[in-house]
């Protein structure tokens, strides 16, 4: 017992303790470098709230799938999610053109009568078996640790759900580096993508998968809520030091690395959740970025803020 | 035997709707190389429509648009684009070289490495608007003039064949506004087509060689001289007739300073 008191305070203090926490620390560092990548696209094309959107209307589909197959693999779970988020955009598309209801309030019903059905689906099934749904909203990224472990020529090697991870973040930074002038262009300009001859729409699908797909590998770490924040803080604290994309994109893997050990060490010190600590280690550094940053932080250039607004406003009349 | 060259534009009995509302109506147009056409309107006339929907931006009920003789995708190739300033988000993390090198990608191919050529054919747009030494900037840190200029240095680095310009002139100042049209006119000369929105009737008849008017239809296309009449203009801004004694009497004032202005 009063082992477990000092585990509790000083929680590096084995060599178990240390490879324990350092694979919760990679886990975390993983989900939000992936998480950030797409986020940094999701934000620029002014479409944060559809990211929120996605990861709550894309819950029935990995409930569906994981009651069909009994497991919580990354496949069947991200086919099911891609098809629930088909569904989400077919049903707004439905009730913009079909009813008098608007774009924001069709998506609004949508994604919280999809988000509904898959709470209800969960508790159907956390009835019967050992599924928690509060892993499913929150997260339990403190149980990575506890995933199977995997052995290659006979020498352990590392976790499944670190490989899960690792396989996705990887996917993830190829797409980013490979596709970024697709990504780039049709963000910024959607005629200049036309006229360059790139496949708009095709681009626009493959990033709502990857972000699908990104969505998928990380809910069991930080939860269909909390991977929002993973996904918005990183763009948009750097957003405040840099002023060009590939810089944003890179700023993401040391601001990762600062949420996941900044966040378990929070989450040890204070008895927090893992997951939810390391939110707020994100919003800790978002601070003091947004109000020094020198790229529009408030208390660096208001001035420049101010006159950039007026003339918007002007150009607007 | 000589094989007529495609034209850069064809329009046929092209109609646009937006919300069920036709917003153009069986608009025929046919436009040669080399002309600078200002497409002129009252507002609502569907002037960016026009130009959007020769983009593929907004998807035509009838009608067929071909560029170069194409009516596919592929066409819009050969096209730039210079879109309206406040359809442009400002605060997007790009600096005015990286918009204009945009312009390169064309050229350079998806995934090869930008060459040198193309980072000092860029520069070499960028100073050709004057703006090099603003390259590093971040768009939204610049003036309007600025900003237009930069989207104008995009469109040279396209070396497109047929441009399509939406507003150029909105909300510049008079240094750019000189600029953009020595840029229009140099680009007719080299054998380019150009198609620009404009708004300001008093400025209409030195700036372009061919007009376009329009109000939900096409009025008139035609030389300059041909079209830009009293009783044309007057069909095409219907019963706004204010506008242009408004246009006349702006003309009058600036040619007259009032002495308060003194």
């Amino acid at each position: 017992m009063l082992d477990f008191a000092e585990a509790l305070l000083d929680p590096w203090s084995t060599r178990e303790q240390v490879i324990w926490n350092l694979q919760i620390v990679f886990m975390g560092m993983m989900v939000s470098l992936s998480c950030g990548l797409v986020g940094c696209f999701v934000v620029v094309r002014r479409m944060a709230l559809l990211g929120d959107a996605v990861s709550h209307g894309i819950l029935p589909g990995i409930v569906t799938a994981y009651l069909i197959t009994d497991s919580l693999s990354i496949g069947p779970v991200w086919i099911g999610a891609c098809l629930a988020g088909l569904g989400c955009g077919a049903s707004i598309e439905w009730l913009r053109t079909k009813t008098p209801l608007r774009e924001d309030a069709a998506m609004g019903l949508t994604f919280t009568s999809f988000f509904a059905l898959g709470i209800v689906l969960l508790s159907l099934e956390a009835g019967a078996t050992h599924l928690d749904p509060a892993c499913f909203l929150y997260g339990e990224i403190g149980l990575t640790p506890l995933s199977p472990k995997l052995e290659l020529w006979g020498l352990p090697s590392g976790n499944q759900a670190l490989w899960n991870m690792g396989v996705v973040c990887l996917t993830t930074m190829i797409s980013v580096i490979v596709f970024y002038r697709f990504l780039l262009v049709t963000s910024f300009d959607c005629s200049l993508a036309r006229s360059l001859g790139m496949p708009v729409i095709w681009i626009q699908y493959g990033l709502m998968l990857l972000l699908a797909l990104v969505v998928v590998a990380s809910f069991e770490s930080v939860g269909v809520i909390l991977v929002l924040a993973m996904m918005i803080l990183p763009p948009v604290s750097s957003a405040f030091l840099f002023h060009r994309l590939p810089s944003i994109l890179m700023c993401c893997l040391p601001l990762s690395i600062f949420y996941s050990v900044a966040g378990l060490q929070l989450a040890y010190s204070m008895n927090f959740p893992i997951s939810a600590s390391m939110a707020l280690a994100g919003i800790v550094i978002f601070l003091p970025c947004c109000l020094l940053g020198p790229n529009g932080g408030v208390l660096t250039n208001s001035k420049k803020l101010k006159t950039r607004k007026s003339s918007r406003d002007l150009s607007a009349n | 035997m000589r094989v007529a060259l495609p034209k850069p534009l064809e329009i046929h009995d092209l109609t646009v709707a937006y919300q069920q509302k036709p917003v153009l109506y069986g608009i025929d147009l046919e436009v040669e190389p080399g002309s600078l056409v200002g497409i002129i309107g009252p507002n609502g006339a569907g002037k960016s429509t026009l130009i959007k929907a020769i983009m593929g931006i907004m998807k035509s009920v009838d009608g067929y648009v071909k560029v170069f003789g194409d009516s596919s995708r592929k066409a819009l190739t050969r096209v730039g684009y210079v879109p309206q300033r406040e359809s442009v988000d400002w605060d997007f993390p790009v600096t005015a070289m990286d918009v204009v090198l945009m312009g390169r990608f064309g050229h350079i191919g998806w995934f090869k490495r930008i060459s040198k050529r193309d980072r000092s054919f860029a520069s070499e747009c960028l100073e050709q608007m004057n703006m090099l030494p603003y390259a590093n900037r971040q768009i939204g840190n610049l003036s309007g003039g600025q900003q237009q200029r930069v989207f104008l240095a995009r469109a040279l680095a396209q070396q497109s064949d047929l441009y399509l310009m939406d507003e150029p002139f909105e909300g510049v100042d008079a240094i750019t506004e000189k600029a953009i049209v020595d840029l229009l006119k140099n680009l007719r000369n080299q054998g380019k087509t150009l198609m620009v929105v404009h708004h300001d009737l008093s400025t209409a008849k030195d700036y372009f060689d061919h007009l376009a008017l329009l109000n939900l239809r096409l009025v008139a296309y035609g030389k300059t001289e041909d079209v830009f009449t009293h009783d044309l203009l007057q069909k095409t801004y219907g019963g706004k007739l204010t506008v242009l004694s408004e246009v006349g009497s702006r003309k009058l004032n600036e040619k007259q300073p009032t002495p308060e202005a003194l």
